[in-house]
């Protein structure tokens, strides 16, 4: 049984004892135990922090589903984010370059920092902030064009190249690092689309870092590959925080141990627990997050 | 009995069945220990007999009535007087017509004969025991075809299977009409056109460059020979069709874009529906707009610019009826547009991308295919579309790609050599077949393109 289906199940019951209430004062009640104060446990913040969110509340229209989280990503850490799902590890973790923007629903609360700029400060120019901080998603999502171009996509927008081999040499290292180059190096020219999944999602990678960002945002970027494509990603991933900052949705706990040194655990909105992934895998201080990482959950 | 009390009874005896089987099939299954042991549940044993009360006797319904009319003819004509039997066929037809109508109250005895009066109270007297017989007929088979079904529901019975069977027939039989029904159009005009191109060869059809179809009817009229040279019509179809898109496609396509990316949800709400309505709204109303409204528009903004505008332009109809299927193209697009996945605006936001540059460099690519499909589908309703041209573009067959001067196409030719008198083995009348056939051609392999690249699109994000 998954962890929201458990709670959704105890708060049924507690609104069967209640029967005589009705709904909404109900709900009301719910909410407001989900409002209550908490605090995260272990250690958010940390010195040399290249992001840091304070008191960060996310609103979807009136659902809420980030619930005062403060959290620090380390320069050039792994940062993991685990969690039940829809335990809002993806809308946070979308708060950090803005893709919430594009969600018209979506409302954001709280402090959010790189380098100690605001990044929702009101002159805040949303193409340089994607540009400084990528994305890869949860299903790998190549553009319908070819290789070539599925990495060019984002110099060309960004104008970072002048000449057809400044190009050439952005595609070729974007796709090295992404360790794809090899594979695919005879056939430049053929659709993205045509790639495996693992391929697919590596040229995504190699597509996120051709602009040269400083953070990159994973969404569970494993989640639609097999074990062989994920144990390349998560090399990838080990090599890539040399140079950048980043921060990593996984729904295996395994995947977090491998590939990240700090872990925080999500539930319900609210950031339970956060430490080196060492100590929150040996030695959870929350009885939800040790209930989750023992499997008792998901 | 009139036909329509004979159907209210079988629809009557339906329902009874239809409970009867029901009620029976329950008691079968209580004698057997339980509702548990039906084979199928007891509305499909209600179904069955319901099934078994109405098709027989609609089968004895409809052949009955299609054979009535030619028995009663024959016996009413066996009761006339010889010599009147001896009359030609087409004077022996128009006596029976008479005494029918008389028979119906339809003409008074003044203008008939005896003979023709008897003849009458016969055919009224058979008559009537005919719809007395049928109605009888009906009630026995519809009674029969129930209890022979009632009669044989048992637990075993597969009366689910039974009632899905019966079902699928009857959905083959309504499709098998439909086909038919477009079959034997497209057949019957294909023999007509034969016939139009037994006397006007079809290379001086296809290849013609003036058509001029008055044909004398009687022989010694005085009319030009005709001619009857296609290229005109086609030309003028194109120009009219090339007008009308290049006005709808760009407005309909910018206007699903916004709708789909920039658009509010509540302005998408109440704007799609709205400008979908506009589709509905009859061409005819949009060819008087075009003929009172922008034809001298169009030639009075010419003539301050100093054209030569003719007061029927192609101008003006391809204008209203860009006008026309403009929801047409939106609405096609806007589906379109949405069905890329939103997976792929996000890669291209996520990098950085402003919208401008998703929807040009994303969005529209990966939209393309389906694009071009729909504006294929819209290119074929213009060269469909007549009633506007009719009003608005006139009727003179001129060769040119002058959009300002008057055009005509080839539904609007069809519309003319088929109003007034005709004959219909006059090739002036053959030729609308001829043209038929051709517009039938033309949008077949429009719509074969456009349906073919709208598949192969649907493949990809699958
Ligand atoms: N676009 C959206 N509109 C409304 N609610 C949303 C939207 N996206 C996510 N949510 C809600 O926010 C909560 C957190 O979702 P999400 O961040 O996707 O969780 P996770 O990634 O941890 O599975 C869920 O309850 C989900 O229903
Ligand atoms: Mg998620």
């Amino acid at each position: 049984m998954s962890a929201t289906t458990a709670v959704n199940e105890n708060t049924r019951s507690m609104m069967e004892r209640n029967v005589s209430m009705d709904k909404t004062s109900a709900l009301e009640m719910e909410r407001q135990a989900d409002m209550e104060a908490y605090k995260t446990i272990g250690s958010p913040l940390v010195k040399d922090a290249k992001m840091s969110a304070r008191n960060v509340n996310v609103f979807y229209g009136d659902k809420q589903a980030i619930l005062d989280v403060s959290l620090d990503i380390g320069r050039n850490e792994v940062l993991a984010m685990i969690g039940p799902s829809g335990c809002g590890k993806s809308t946070f973790l979308r708060t950090l370059n803005r893709m919430n923007d594009i969600i018209p629903i979506c409302r954001v609360q709280g402090d959010i920092t790189l380098d100690g700029e605001d990044i929702y400060k009101s002159n805040q120019d949303t193409v340089m902030l994607r540009a400084r901080v990528g994305m890869v998603f949860q299903k790998p999502n190549p553009f319908p064009k070819s290789i070539y171009e599925n990495v060019a996509y984002g110099p060309r927008i960004h104008g970072l190249a002048h000449s057809k081999a400044e190009m050439d040499e952005i595609v070729e290292n974007s796709l090295r690092r992404a360790s794809l180059f090899d594979e695919v190096k005879d056939q430049l020219d053929k659709p993205g689309t045509g790639l495996s999944g693992g391929q697919q999602q590596r040229l995504c990678i190699a597509r996120a870092i051709a602009v040269s960002p400083e953070v990159i945002l994973m969404d569970e970027p494993c989640s639609a590959l097999d074990p062989i494509a994920t144990a390349r990603i998560e090399e990838l991933i080990d090599d890539l925080k040399e140079k950048y900052t980043i921060a990593i949705v996984t729904h295996s706990m395994q995947q977090a141990a491998r590939v990240s040194q700090r872990t925080a655990y999500f539930h319900l909105g609210k950031l339970i627990e956060v430490g080196s992934t060492k100590d929150i895998f040996t030695i959870p201080q929350h009885q939800l997050t040790e209930n989750y990482i023992t499997g008792r959950f998901g | 009995m009139q036909t329509t009390t004979v159907f209210l009874i079988l629809t009557a005896l339906c329902v009874v069945s239809f409970i009867t089987g029901r009620k029976r099939s329950q008691i079968v299954a209580m004698q057997q220990g339980g509702l548990s042991t039906l084979h199928s549940l007891p509305n499909h044993y209600g179904y069955m007999a319901a099934v078994w009360a109405a098709l027989p006797a609609l089968l004895v319904l409809i052949l009955w009535t299609g054979f009535e009319g030619s028995v009663l003819h024959k016996l009413v004509v066996a009761q006339l007087p010889p010599a009147v039997q001896a009359l030609p066929a087409e004077e022996l037809g128009l006596y029976y017509n008479q005494v029918q109508g008389f028979a119906r109250g339809a003409i008074d005895s003044v203008q008939l004969d005896e003979a023709q009066v008897k003849a009458a109270a016969f055919y009224r007297e058979t008559a009537s025991t005919f719809s007395q017989v049928k109605a009888a007929l009906v009630f026995i088979v519809a009674v029969l075809g129930a209890l022979l079904a009632l009669r044989r529901i048992t637990p075993v019975l597969r009366a689910r299977n039974h009632v899905e069977k019966i079902f699928e027939w009857v959905l083959f039989g309504c499709s098998f009409l439909a086909v038919l029904t477009t079959l034997g159009i497209v057949l019957s005009v294909l023999f007509e056109a034969i016939r139009f191109f037994n006397v006007i060869p079809l290379t001086d059809f296809l290849f013609g460059l003036q058509w001029s179809p008055q044909m004398a009817i009687r022989a010694n009229q005085v009319a030009a020979s005709g001619s009857f040279g296609f290229v005109p019509l086609l030309v003028g179809t194109l120009l009219i069709s090339a007008v009308a898109l290049l006005i709808a496609v760009p407005v309909g396509l910018m206007s699903a874009i916004y709708l789909s990316e920039y658009a509010s949800r509540r302005f998408r709400a109440v704007t799609k529906p709205v400008l979908e309505i506009l589709a509905g709204v009859p061409t005819v109303v949009y060819g008087f707009f075009a003929a009172l409204t922008v034809a001298p528009f169009i030639r009075g903004l010419g003539e301050s610019m100093g054209l030569d505008v003719a007061s029927e332009s192609a101008m003006a109809a391809g204008l209203v009826m860009g006008i026309m299927i403009i929801p047409f193209v939106m609405s096609l697009s806007d589906d379109i547009i949405n069905a890329v996945p939103v997976s792929l605006r996000e890669a291209s936001l996520g990098m950085g991308a402003t919208m401008n540059e998703t929807i040009r460099r994303v969005v529209l690519p990966a939209a393309l295919p389906g694009i071009v499909g729909g504006v294929l589908l819209a290119a074929s309703r213009a060269i469909g579309e007549t009633m506007i041209v009719v009003m608005a573009a006139g009727l003179s067959a001129k060769l040119t790609i002058n959009p300002l001067e008057a055009v005509t196409t080839i539904t609007v030719q069809i519309v003319t050599l088929l109003v007034g008198d005709q004959e219909f083995d006059n090739p002036k009348t053959l030729a609308a077949f001829a043209l038929g056939l051709v517009l039938f051609f033309v949008t077949l392999l429009l719509n074969v393109v456009a349906l073919y690249v709208v598949r192969k699109y649907r493949e990809q994000y699958e």
